[in-house]
């Protein structure tokens, strides 16, 4: 089940105001997505943990409505 | 394992599954026929470092397919289990065998093939 990059985006900016978040649409079928996302909130956290707070920001929608997200999570430097 | 048994048979089926091998994959598929890119991918990788594993195929059972996610608290498949830990996702594994980092975790965990 798609969901619309925008929708994406949104969720991602909510779940992280202060962070630098681009997001591509990988397959360009709304479908299969890639983030970065540059945040403080992950500093000092292994990735299962940063990982575990995006699927938090996306409130079940990984696994779900969402497919497939590439992620890279970083602190900034 | 800890004391805090559940009532939950695939949660049980879960943890002694990782409590039994060192390395296990759930994975989409089996090791010799992955039926998602993302399991391949770490199929591969595993593959290719020499490590020994056992693949779960969670397309078998829906209830497997939830349960593991309510395991690690973890939505998507795959999911890369070593000596009891919880290593990651596609993603996690991918980036840390780029950096070299997972060939040094298994060789340190002594799983890694000289």
């Amino acid at each position: 089940m798609p969901m619309p990059i925008e929708e994406l985006e949104a969720a991602l900016r909510e779940g992280f105001p202060d962070a630098q978040i681009q997001v591509e649409d990988l397959a360009g079928d709304g479908d299969h997505y890639r983030a970065r996302i540059v945040s403080p909130a992950f500093k000092g956290l292994p990735r299962v943990k940063q990982h575990q707070l995006v699927y938090a920001a996306l409130k079940g929608k990984m696994g779900g409505e969402l497919h497939a997200l590439a992620l890279e999570t970083s602190a900034p430097a | 394992m800890t004391d805090a048994a559940t009532t939950d048979p695939v949660q049980d089926f879960i943890a002694k599954a990782v409590a039994d091998h060192p390395v296990i994959l759930f994975m989409k598929g089996v090791p010799d026929q992955p039926r998602c890119g993302f399991s391949s991918v770490v199929v591969q990788i595993l593959d290719q470092l020499g490590v020994d594993f056992v693949g779960v195929d969670v397309l078998q059972s829906e209830a497997l397919r939830q349960g593991i996610k309510t395991f690690s608290d973890w939505p998507t498949i795959p999911q890369l289990y070593v000596k009891g830990e919880f290593v990651g996702g596609s993603d996690i594994v991918r980036e840390m065998y780029e950096s070299g980092e997972l060939k040094t975790f298994f060789e340190q965990q002594g799983l890694a093939q000289q």
